[in-house]
Order: structure tokens, then sequence, then C-alpha cells
């Protein structure tokens, strides 16, 4: 498929989705689409949703596609489940909670592969990101694999983040760890009416004060905490989703009044960088490493302790490196 | 580092509940190192369709075990080539009578599996027809 770049600033689902297909696979050259797109980017609200195996992600953002679409926004959902560490296959299952969209041209749902990578999220979401945004989608919704404690990567993409958590995980320590608990812009206790879940919300309260109390972390915002239930009675359902709607929409304004959205902005852009160069400098080294048998060797003389990982590393360093980076 | 992963989309069209069939095969072609989207039951062909397409899927394995194949297969098939993206193969299995197999593949359906079809059959024929896109 060519002109990719092109193709997808002209509104070309199909284009778009090979060139995030692209980017999974790390097709040589993709980037060059990618620079043709750039310029466009940044348009859109992006909403990252995270939180526990079962936690009811998929079904939340199913039913945020619809409040968002009562209100005429076009969303796009970028929904990631884990690949397999021993055969590389997945399973990728989130899309069947959101079939009623399928349809709708103002909605598009790609699935991602995590692909070894352990935030959260896949490395493709970055510039999934971006193309989602280049078609002209108002909210990106990136739903993250069941997230355990520490995959918090996904505050390096999203404008806002949803923490989505249910009764029955743990006691108050857990909600005092770092982490996942400290990353949340709002706070869903999904499934709320089962037992349990009004002393979540109290222990999610609790520690949302603290962190109020702190200058600095939350910068005034006053992290929420929604209690989301009902999943079976449609209509009270969606009535508490359209208050978690209105709660998203409030968080990217009070981003913007406060000057904060040039802040996040520069993680994003950070991570983005980063990447980019990971790509451009370190990928094209390892590849040579693994493709020349350099690597097995290198694995072999550590293990028989004839070097360490750290002078093998200085080596390399020297090699490919004009200006090795001093000590 | 470029490395092409096989993409599937598993589907149910029509109103047959029965997924077990379904489900194994998802697991399996997850064992096999296929990255494969599971949607579920009762679905529209254009509902496939329109997945197909936004997934950028390399094959759409189709089950019923309803009798309704003749009409809900050639459906997707034919939605797909509409679309421009008859590239994408579209196969089927399930309870299917052997008179039906001729008009299946000349609707387009590349392959059909019927009962008795082995999970390393599938698998292998997947690897040796299916080319992921360049």
């Amino acid at each position: 498929m060519k002109d990719l770049g092109q193709r997808v600033l002209a509104g070309d689902v199909r284009a778009a989705s090979r060139l995030i297909r692209n980017l999974e696979d790390q097709i040589t050259d993709t980037y060059i689409a990618i620079q043709e797109i750039f310029k466009e980017t940044g348009k859109s609200h992006v909403i990252g949703i995270t939180g526990a195996p079962g936690a009811g992600k998929s079904t939340l953002t199913d039913e945020l596609i619809q409040a968002y679409r009562s209100q005429g926004m076009t969303v796009g959902v970028l929904a990631v489940d884990p690949t397999s560490p021993f055969t590389g296959g997945a399973l990728l299952g989130d899309r069947i909670r959101m079939l009623r969209h399928a349809e709708d041209k103002g909605v598009f749902v790609r699935s991602l592969a995590t692909r070894g990578a352990m935030g959260g999220i896949s490395k493709a979401v970055g510039e999934g990101i971006h193309v989602m945004d280049v078609l002209g989608k108002d909210r990106i919704i990136v739903e993250t694999v069941g997230v355990g404690q520490q995959e918090v990567e996904i505050i390096n993409h999203a404008h806002t983040v949803i923490v989505v958590l249910v009764p029955g995980m743990g006691d108050e320590i857990q909600a005092l760890k770092a982490g996942l608990m400290e990353i949340a812009d709002i706070f869903v206790i999904n499934k709320a009416d089962r037992e349990g879940a009004g002393k979540l919300y109290k222990e999610t309260m609790n520690m949302v004060q603290m962190s109020r109390d702190r200058a600095g972390v939350s910068k005034g915002w006053q992290i929420p905490v929604l209690l989301v239930e009902s999943v079976l009675e449609p209509h009270k359902f969606a009535e508490s989703v359209e208050k978690l709607r209105d709660k998203i929409d409030e968080h990217y304004q009070f981003l913007v009044d406060h000057d904060l959205i040039s802040e996040r902005m520069r993680r994003k852009t950070a991570a983005e960088i980063q990447e980019a160069l990971w790509g451009a400098i370190l990928a094209p080294i390892m590849e040579k490493l693994e493709s020349s048998g350099e690597m097995k060797r290198m694995i072999d003389r550590t293990l028989l302790k004839e070097i360490d990982p750290y002078s093998l590393a200085d080596e390399i360093a020297c090699r490919y490196l004009k200006e090795k980076p001093a000590k | 580092m470029a490395q092409r992963r096989i993409r599937i989309l598993l589907a149910k069209p029509g109103l047959d509940g029965h997924d077990r069939g379904a489900r194994v095969l998802a697991r399996s072609f997850r064992d096999a190192g296929f990255e494969v989207i599971y949607t579920g039951c009762h679905q529209t062909p254009e509902q496939i369709a329109a997945t197909a397409i936004q997934e950028d899927v390399d094959m759409v394995g189709l089950s019923c075990l309803s009798g309704a194949h003749n009409y809900l297969y050639p459906a997707v098939a034919r939605l797909l080539q509409a679309e421009g993206a008859d590239e994408i193969v579209v196969v089927g299995g399930g309870i299917i009578p052997d008179k039906d197999i001729p008009p299946l593949k000349a609707a387009g359906l590349k392959e059909i599996f019927l009962p008795g079809a082995t999970l390393d059959s599938i698998n292998d024929w997947i690897r040796a027809n299916i080319t992921p896109k360049e």
C-alpha cells in the first residue's frame, strides 16, 4: 500500500489501519508516513483507561463511546491486550464489548497486542494516537492491558487518565502504594453494586484527600471518585457513564485553564523522542548483534564469567558511538 | 526489525450462539503465534467486514453452526470486495454439507473446514496460505 501518510491525511480508514500495522511490525520506512502526518497532530483529547484485568475497562469504553457519540463527537479507540511471552501470539478480545459501534463511521476501534512492551500498552500506541488524531477523532480512548501496580506508561500518552477499581482487591494499604494509584486524574469504582464498594470508596477518598494536601501533586485538580454500577440496567449505566464523560471533559478544561496541558504535552513529547531515539540508535545495533550471532556469543561469555555485561556494553558503545558518553 | 505477524479476525455471524469451537480456535491461533481478534457471537456480515478493515487483518475466519452459512459467508466476502479489501482471505467452518462447498468457494471463500479438521491442520493451512501483507 503506497502513500500511506497522504491517504491517512485524506481520511482513509484502511490506510490508517495499515499504517498502525506497519508501526507495530516495525516495517522500514514507516516513519516517512509519520513525518508526513506529524504536523497535523495534537488536536484530539486523549483519554487513558487503565485498571486490573476484568475491572470493566472495555465495557466502560463502550459506554463512553456511546456517551460521546450522543454529543456528536467522533471517537478513536486503541485497545491493548497482552502478547504471549511464549508464542508471540495474542488473543485480542476487547472489541467483543464494543460491537454495537462496528458500523458507525464516527468510531474507529483498533486492537493492539503488547508485543513484549512492559508498561501496560504497546510501543505503537504513541503513533497510533497520532494516526487517530489526524483522522480527526475528537476523543481518543486508549484502553491499557489489565494492569497490576506498576504499569503506568499510559501517563506518557494520555491527557486524562482514568483508573478503574473494583471492590474486593485488597485492603487500604494497597490504596497507599506508589504506582498505579498515583496516576489517576479520575477514579472510577466500577461494579459499585458489589459488596465492599462502600469501603473501597472511603479508602480511595482518604487517599485522594491526602494527595490533595500535598502541594504540587494535583495542582488544584480535585481527583473525583465516581461510582459506576448497574451494568445490567442500560439506562442507569449510561447515566453514570455520562457523568464520567462530563468529568473527563472538565479535567481537560482544567488542564487548559491552568496551563497544565503544555506540561503533559512535554511529557508525551519527551517519551516520543526517547522512543524514536531508541528506534534509531539502539534497535539497529541490537538487530546487528542478533543477526551476526554476536549476541549469543556475548551471552555465552558472560555465563562463563569471562566478561561482565558492563564491559560488553562499553565495548559495543566504543564500536558504534562516535562520541562515547563520558563516564 | 521488520517482522510481520499474521492477524486473524474470528467471528460468528448470524444467530448461532455455539461459540465453543470458535473459542478453542482462538486459543489455538494464539498458541500458534498469530494475533487473533475474537468478536463473539451474533454479528452481522456488515459488522464483520467493517471490523476486518479497521483491524487490518490478513484473514477472516467465520464459524456458523446454524445452517445459515450459504447466506452469511458469501455476504462477508462480498462486502469486503465492495470495500476493495478482497486481499483479505475469508475462510469458514462448521457443519457444512459437502454440496455447499463448491458454491461457497465460487463466492469467494478460500477454504472450508469441516468437523474433524484438527487444530494443527488449520494452523498449517494458515501458515501455507496466508502471507501477511506488504
